[in-house]
């Protein structure tokens, strides 16, 4: 009989390793689930987690790894603040469709103009528009004490609709022969957000993920807001004994993260995407989800389990192309992910103990 | 444009298949909820009993055979979520979010050679001269057999909260776990019980999507209706008749919407999809705004884990 007995204090070491543990299971769960669908499975988990960085076309790969990857962790470094406090922003999705329509709508007001201030007031209006976005479930949360999980979440189905709307009315590109869908940002010189370093993948949104997560240890590790966000998710009554206010954290912590989001997703229309579409918003923001559980919540945690979350996108992309394999086969692995992660994770609170059934 | 063109009785009519779906599922997480589990991944067991209702329904023929297929398709993923909340004691927020993740992307790969297929028909029940009746018949005997089973399902989980030795053990344990443990009740198998029941029902309302409402099957097609029964979960305060009025509340904005958009409304098209969420988010905020109710009515012991020490 198995039995579980909780740990005076949750292990460290066991935490680190957890993450690793539960890559390993769905690698071999992946593998059965491949399997199932009729492919090799030794060769899809290669395709998938391999050939992207040492197979032979990896030097097409690498470079995506930084564009996948640097709305991941941007999105999951803000959700992870707030997961920590026990504040559940799931709306990051739509927050990443607001900033991408309002940094968009900024540049696309100047065209054809030629200013240097063009890109970083887009910059600021994609983040500034997230922000408001988040803004909708925190003050109905400290106003009305309304669930922040179904406010944030039922909005991104409305950012969905305002998408659509954007994408074939306000924003459509009037020279675009009626097709729905903006102007090419990266066609616009003063609003794109190019590749800093030719093939790299590295961009402006990679670099401000890069900048979060230095910014973020500093504020868990040396800054009084962001001991008072561990301890509230640690224990809340003990916060609230130790004058910790609950409405403050929760506008910081939904703000923060509907703003990265914000500029997540304004990074990337510049960007990668190039424009308002109705298909913008690919579901970054709930993968970032997965990423701040399997990076712990921990900034550098996020860092590593952005690149390879960013990694199963790739590689699923090419394994759809060299296998066959569905696409969903990947979204489907990606969710077992976050299964393993919180099966595992109860190692890190308990100890298993093997004891004799015994009668109470 | 045209409001001549809609009809109120038949407005009714589509109402009560438009909020079948969410009814269903609802009631499923009523019932969770009060045996103080909170199961975010509603949406997930809803798509995932959508694809399996319509697979079983397409290979079968028979739409029946579908639908049961759907409740055990259900629950099966919804025990995924009871393992892993009861056995291993992980965050019930985290763990729903996974069953939601992990529903979208399994059901899009077990959609996938399902897509532009058509499912077998389900037929109305036949109520004979009944239907015939001038207002009634189209409002209340025009329907299929679903929506007759899920406001009867209504019915029996308040006659089994209220009523029954074991509706109370369930609430007992929602209420406060360590008391039920005390009393000899079995915490986790109730509740593990209850996660099953919201399971099988959230894919009852899935299928009723795929088979019924739509009935075709696209992928992402529950389009957030899992997230609107738990916000109806909410707004009901816990109690199984105002499931019920919130649900069709809710279907009616849906089908008023649909009929304004149709009729030619001159507010454009997205702005009308877009009002049975925000409406479902007004609808949040008057309810949690008085907080001593809410505190009230909501299950003691709601999404705490349960470990017995002893």
């Amino acid at each position: 009989m198995i039995r579980l007995e909780k740990r005076p204090n949750p292990s460290r070491a066991v935490g680190m390793m957890t993450p690793v543990l539960a890559v390993l299971l769905t690698m071999v769960a992946g593998g059965i689930l491949f399997a199932a669908l009729g492919k090799n499975p030794f060769v899809a988990i290669k395709t998938i987690f391999y050939d992207p960085i040492l197979g032979e076309f990896a030097f097409y790969y690498r470079g995506q790894l930084l564009v996948k990857g640097g709305p991941l962790i941007l999105i999951a470094i803000g959700l992870s603040l707030g997961f920590r406090a026990g504040i559940w922003n799931i709306g990051a999705e739509g927050q990443y469709i607001i900033g991408a329509i309002c940094g968009a709508g900024v540049g696309l007001a100047f065209y054809p103009a030629d200013f240097w201030f063009i890109f970083p007031l887009m910059v600021m209006a994609g983040a500034a528009g997230g922000f408001l976005w988040a803004m909708i479930p925190a003050i109905l949360k400290t106003r009305f004490n309304t669930n922040e999980i179904l406010v944030s979440l039922l909005l991104v189905y409305v950012a969905e609709q305002l998408l659509a709307s954007m994408s074939l009315g306000l924003l459509r590109n009037p020279d675009g022969a009626g097709f729905p869908g903006s102007r090419n940002l990266r066609q616009y010189e003063a609003a794109a957000n190019n590749e800093l370093i030719a093939g790299t993948g590295m961009h402006w949104g990679v670099a401000a993920a890069f900048v979060a997560v230095i910014l973020a240890y500093i504020l868990l590790n040396r800054h009084m807001l962001g001991f008072q966000i561990r301890l509230t998710g640690e224990s809340p009554r003990a916060a609230r004994f130790g004058g910790v206010k609950p409405n403050l954290l929760v506008v910081f912590c939904l703000g923060t993260s509907g703003a990265l989001a914000g500029l997540a997703g304004l990074f990337e229309v510049a960007g990668p995407a190039g424009q308002i579409s109705i298909d913008f918003n690919v579901g970054y923001g709930f993968t970032a989800i997965i990423v701040a559980f399997l990076g712990r919540l921990h900034p550098a945690g996020i860092l590593l389990a952005g690149l390879l979350m960013a990694l199963t996108y790739i590689g699923g992309e090419a394994a759809q192309a060299t296998l066959g394999l569905p696409a969903a086969a990947i979204q489907a692995f990606q969710g077992m992910l976050l299964f393993f992660l919180l099966a595992v994770d109860v190692l890190t609170n308990y100890r298993i103990r093997w004891a004799k059934l015994e009668t109470a | 444009m045209d409001l001549s063109s809609i009809n109120p009785l038949v407005l009714i009519a589509a109402l009560m298949v438009a909020s079948t779906p969410i009814l269903l599922a609802a009631i499923g997480e009523l019932v969770v909820e009060k045996s103080g589990v909170l199961n975010l991944g509603v949406e997930g067991m809803m798509i995932t009993g959508a694809i399996c209702g319509f697979a079983v329904a397409v290979e079968s023929g028979s739409p029946a055979l579908g639908f049961l297929g759907a409740a055990l398709g259900g629950a099966v993923l919804s025990l995924l979520f009871g393992v892993l909340t009861q056995y291993l004691l992980s965050n019930q927020v985290a763990t729903g979010l996974a069953l939601t993740l992990f529903g979208l992307g399994l059901s899009a790969l077990m959609g996938q050679g399902y897509i532009g297929i058509k499912p077998p028909a389900t037929g109305d029940v036949n109520f004979g001269p009944l239907a015939d009746l001038p207002v009634l018949g189209i409002v209340l005997f025009s329907h299929d057999l679903m929506v007759y089973v899920s406001l009867a399902l209504v019915a029996a989980v308040w006659a089994f909260l209220k009523y029954s030795r074991a509706g109370l053990i369930l609430r007992a344990v929602g209420e406060s776990h360590e008391a039920a443990h005390a009393l000899g009740y079995k915490v986790v198998r109730v509740r593990l019980a209850a996660i099953a029941f919201g399971g099988a029902c959230a894919g009852l309302g899935g299928a009723y999507l795929s088979l019924i409402r739509v009935p075709q099957w696209t992928e992402g097609m529950t389009a957030g209706a899992g997230w609107i029964a738990l916000a109806i979960v909410v707004f009901a305060s816990w109690k199984p008749w105002r499931v019920l009025l919130g649900a069709y509340l809710f279907g009616g904005v849906t089908v008023l919407q649909l009929n304004l958009q149709a009729a030619g409304l001159a507010v454009p098209v997205e702005y009308l999809s877009m009002s049975p969420y925000i409406i479902t988010i007004l609808v949040l905020v008057i309810m949690s705004s008085n907080r001593g109710r809410a505190a009230l009515t909501a299950p003691a012991a709601l999404g705490r884990s349960f470990h017995a020490s002893s």
